[in-house]
């Protein structure tokens, strides 16, 4: 009988070109998103070597981090974010590879387009030179963020060397409550294992909670694997990952779809499949999470209070929760939910898909944003907000006081106008809340995108438990 | 890529844990076309003052440590971001090693693509290298990638191991790139029987 595989075994097999020697096997990629910020210097690499792109048809360019939310009608202002937008424009023309232009309704941030799209598919390989690119594995990909000297790799050959990866399973057992997110299982992962509890391995997401998640919220999860550390996360594919593609536009179709979805269901990890370390998490435990620190691990239930550095035995760790509780403004002691919140952002590649604006919508909805508050919605593509549109949710937003933008990466990582002023504080459904993430001096809370809803109507971090 | 055989110059210690690449550089610094040119930005935040002005306790504005080639650090460092111009600028600044406990994978990746060393060794060896650095313009080390082997100011040997393609790639200042391109024949058949077992592709 044949070895039992994991699903990440299988994708690996199955997209090795050359093992190689010295463990650095050379594995062929079947997808690659760019985007104008970490490309313009690997087409330029593809120039000065008179390089052509092998398969401009498996590459999907759009811009996202640098582009303005406010009306773009006009073009971009900013000299160099325009700059980068032009270039990006002009290197995929002249190397043939499809591009989304800036004002098409499928413009969005990458990784919430490559799925809407169905560019993103099973038992693939999927990169792109953004951290993020984990998302995708939420459709059994194996998708990984790489540097701008890896994207030009890919451009030239379509392929990547790679050492193989360690494998770790997390479980998370049981139903989660309500009030707790995909967003909430993420974070306490990450406050469990730590933010380096994954570097060097491929995190398999597994169990009840997870399998009942919709492909959003099994986006949002993968997403956050890099904050672990993880090289990527997966979820095996299932009826729901194939619910969710058919009749995207770059799926298959027809007889090939029938093919395609046979395939798919030999994908998922095989019983007794070993993994490197397994990890297991009671769902039902689970509580709504905010970060009070500038790591993503720094993260407790909203019904908890600021830690205290004093009682922390490690030195390092100490005077690491010292640095952040300072910067953060924050005392020991001081409960979670009594934290008061200058802004709120709800978007971003974690969650800016449609089911997050409805979760906020539905805490908005006949509420008003607190005064002195500053709240913004995001859409993460042109595609949602069309839809948020169609179901009135912008409505909902802009009688609560909140402000409707165009898509884009926005105040996740602050590249365009939409940035914290220095010691402002944000409620935000983003990823990262590291110094300076949201803008110089910015105060970052990264929380679901209801409990972001709720902090804007409260004024401070709120229990949105407490809301329904 | 330039060459990384042997290297001598003095260490800078930086005893912070999970130095992100947003600290690294900040995205501010990004919008830039070019590899070159982010020297001056690098650690951004912790090195200048609101009014440009240096910081005159960041350890990089120490006159002693201006000119260092080497960086000891602490855990989980490159952690974030997948921007390469993380590595861009501390290449640019001048560093061309790294010596720390444990590193994020995509930064790690990237140094080794522009000549950059990162070196991973346990906590305590990281702690005695570190002590000696802290001897400001006479914390001369000198790493010998061929060895493996970093020489401190004490004139302790201490030994580190890269992973041997990677080694390989580093002391022959090879382009990958091209070293794939020479599989293109293998690279032909994959597509060609992948084309026909999932024509979806």
């Amino acid at each position: 009988m044949a070895e039992a595989r994991t699903l990440f075994d299988k994708i690996w097999d199955l997209h090795v070109v050359d093992p190689g020697e010295d463990g650095a096997a050379l594995i062929y990629i079947d997808r690659h998103l760019v985007h104008e910020v970490t490309s313009p210097q690997a087409f330029e690499g593809l120039r000065i070597a008179g390089r052509p792109v092998r398969r401009p048809d498996a590459t999907l360019a759009v811009a996202d981090h640098n582009i303005p939310t406010t009306d773009r009608s006009a073009g971009i202002a900013d000299a160099t974010a325009r700059l980068q937008v032009e270039t990006l424009e002009a290197n995929t023309k002249a190397f043939g590879v499809p591009y989304i232009p800036v004002d098409d309704i499928r413009q969005g941030i990458v990784h919430i387009i490559g799925p809407e799209l169905g560019f993103t598919l099973p038992g693939t390989t999927i990169v792109c030179g953004d951290s993020h690119t984990s998302t995708h594995g939420a459709f059994g990909a194996l998708a990984f963020g790489i540097g701008t000297s890896e994207v030009e790799h890919v451009l030239a050959t379509q392929t990547l060397i790679q050492q193989r990866p360690k494998t770790m399973r997390i479980t998370v057992d049981g139903k989660a409550p309500a009030g707790v997110t995909a967003k909430d299982i993420v974070l306490s992962i990450i406050g469990h294992i730590g933010t380096a509890g994954a570097t060097g391995h491929v995190i398999e997401y597994a169990g009840e909670a997870i399998r009942d998640l919709s492909m959003e919220g099994r986006m949002t999860v993968c997403n956050m694997s890099i904050e672990a550390g993880a090289r990527a996360g997966l979820i095996a594919p299932d009826e729901t990952t194939f619910e969710y593609l058919k009749g995207r536009s770059m799926a298959p179709k027809g007889a090939v779809w029938e093919q395609a979805v046979t395939f798919w269901r030999t994908l998922p990890s095989d019983p007794g499949a070993r993994y490197d370390t397994e990890i297991t998490i009671s769902a039902e435990t689970l509580v709504p999470h905010v970060t009070w620190g500038t790591s993503p691990q720094d993260v407790l239930p909203i019904s908890g209070a600021v830690p205290d550095p004093a009682a922390e035995a490690d030195e390092a760790r100490r005077e690491g929760m010292a640095r952040a509780l300072d910067y953060m403004g924050l005392t020991p002691g001081m409960p979670l939910s009594a934290v008061k919140i200058d802004r709120v952002f709800i978007g971003s590649c974690t969650n800016g898909r449609i089911e997050d604006l409805r979760a906020a919508a539905a805490v908005a909805k006949g509420r008003k944003v607190a005064e002195g508050v500053g709240a913004m919605i995001v859409p993460g593509s042109g595609l949602v907000k069309h839809q948020a549109e169609e179901e009135g949710l912008d409505r909902i937003f802009i009688e609560a006081g909140f402000e409707w933008r165009e898509p884009g990466c926005s105040m996740c990582l602050a590249m365009n106008d939409d940035r914290l002023a220095p010691g402002e504080r944000c409620a935000s459904t983003s990823n990262r809340n590291f110094e300076g993430r949201q803008g110089f001096r910015g105060r970052t809370h990264l929380v679901s995108p209801a409990m972001a809803a709720a902090a804007a109507i409260s004024g401070h971090l709120a229990d949105v438990r407490e809301f329904q | 890529m330039e060459k990384f055989d042997t290297l001598t110059g003095v260490a800078a210690p930086m005893p912070m844990i999970n130095v992100d690449t947003d600290r690294i550089i900040p995205k501010q610094f990004l919008t830039t076309i070019k590899r070159t040119g982010l020297g001056r930005h690098a650690f951004h935040e912790m090195r200048y003052e609101d009014d440009g002005s240096e910081k005159p306790d960041f350890v990089l504005n120490k006159a002693a440590y201006r000119d260092a080639k080497i960086l000891i650090a602490g855990a989980n460092f490159g952690c974030g971001s997948s921007r390469e111009h993380a590595p861009w600028a501390l290449l640019d600044f001048g560093i061309r090693c790294v010596i720390a406990p444990s590193f994020a994978d995509i930064f790690f990746n990237n140094c080794f693509k522009n000549g950059i060393l990162p070196i991973t060794l346990p906590q305590e060896q990281i702690d005695s290298l570190m002590a000696e650095a802290d001897r400001g313009a006479n914390a001369v080390f000198t790493i010998d990638l061929e060895k493996e082997e970093i020489s401190t100011p004490d004139g302790r040997t201490v030994a580190f191991q890269i992973d041997p393609f990677r080694r390989h790639c580093l002391l022959e200042g090879l382009d990958d790139i091209g070293l794939t391109l020479e599989k293109g024949p293998a690279i032909d058949s994959f597509e060609a029987k992948r084309a026909q077992q999932h024509p979806w592709l």
